[in-house]
């Protein structure tokens, strides 16, 4: 059982608010925010600073539960995932963690890449540009998340994809929320 | 016509739709799963009222948080109100919180991609 005590001091070291492995639904979604807000109270988190880690947040989350790969067949739940919320005195940093398929790894690449350069002008010109024109995919989503994470956090995404199998990658999505208002 | 009144929840927003009273308005936090579905009887509800408008509609938003699958959603809405403009004296005040730049920004991007006036208010 010792395994327990090293996860703790690690997540300790590494100031985990929230760590979650597993399905993620719209249910664990939900939990994972009001855990995520409880914290963020309980240590009198500045207003704008929380609704933008909740904002962040809310993306984060739906994204990987409409658009994670089962890859675990075995364990039986869909949508595997990992989703874990740090902190440090400067900053909030969460990261997301699900199966993708290999032939989707170029496109979403793409297009971190492609909003990663814009500047405020031309994200906000993007997002009306797809809010106005795009249709809703049909897991429901309306493509603006990874620009909403973008200009809601004010900074770049970070990514990597490792290598799963010849069908599949883990791709990890970082985003960083400063403390210091947003600005 | 009926009146809509829905509490709000972790993840809906609170909607009054009361022709009679005069009450429109949607609040608090909008991140449903399916946020088509969420929002389908509030369109056909503005369908409806549509054809027995009131000589004035102050349609209230009042949002704390929306992802932005509802974005796209509250954007059908502004368009539905959009098309009622000429047979109604149509407002939408959007409120946020004084120090909430971003629900203040959303508001200003929303009224940039529909006519109709938009009176922003600090809560």
């Amino acid at each position: 059982m010792k395994y327990i005590y090293d996860l703790h001091k690690t997540m300790l070291r590494q100031s985990m608010v929230v760590v979650y492995e597993g399905e993620v639904t719209q249910d664990i979604t939900k939990a994972v925010l009001a855990m995520t807000e409880r914290n963020m109270d309980a240590f009198g988190e500045a207003g704008n600073v929380k609704r933008k880690v909740f904002n962040v947040m809310v993306e984060c989350l739906q994204n990987v539960s409409k658009h994670a790969e089962n890859f675990d067949a075995e364990s039986n739940a869909k949508n595997n995932a990992l989703i874990s919320i740090g902190k440090d005195k400067e900053e909030y940093v969460i990261i997301s963690g699900n199966a993708v398929l290999n032939t989707d790894v170029q496109m979403i690449k793409g297009k971190i890449d492609q909003i990663n350069v814009m500047d405020d002008a031309e994200l906000k010109a993007l997002y009306k540009d797809i809010i106005k024109n795009g249709s809703m995919s049909a897991k429901g989503g309306a493509g603006l998340g990874l620009v909403d994470m973008r200009r809601k956090s004010g900074n770049q995404l970070g990514y990597d994809f490792e290598p799963i199998n010849e069908k599949l990658s883990f791709f990890s999505l970082k985003l960083v929320i400063s403390r210091g208002g947003g600005e | 016509m009926e009146v809509i009144n829905l509490e709000g929840t972790e993840d809906t927003p609170k909607i009054i739709l009361d022709k009679k009273n005069g009450m429109f308005e949607i609040s608090g936090r909008s991140l449903p799963e399916d946020s088509a579905e969420f929002y389908q009887p509030i369109l056909e509800w503005l369908e409806n009222y549509k054809t027995q408008l009131n000589p004035t509609t102050k349609f209230q938003f009042k949002l704390e948080y929306f992802n932005t699958a509802s974005s796209k959603l509250i954007l059908d809405i502004l368009s539905k109100l959009e098309e009622m403009k000429d047979s109604t004296k149509m407002t939408v005040q959007w409120f946020y919180h004084e120090d909430d730049e971003d629900m203040q920004e959303a508001g200003e991007e929303f009224s940039e991609l529909v006519e109709i006036p938009f009176e922003f208010e600090t809560y």
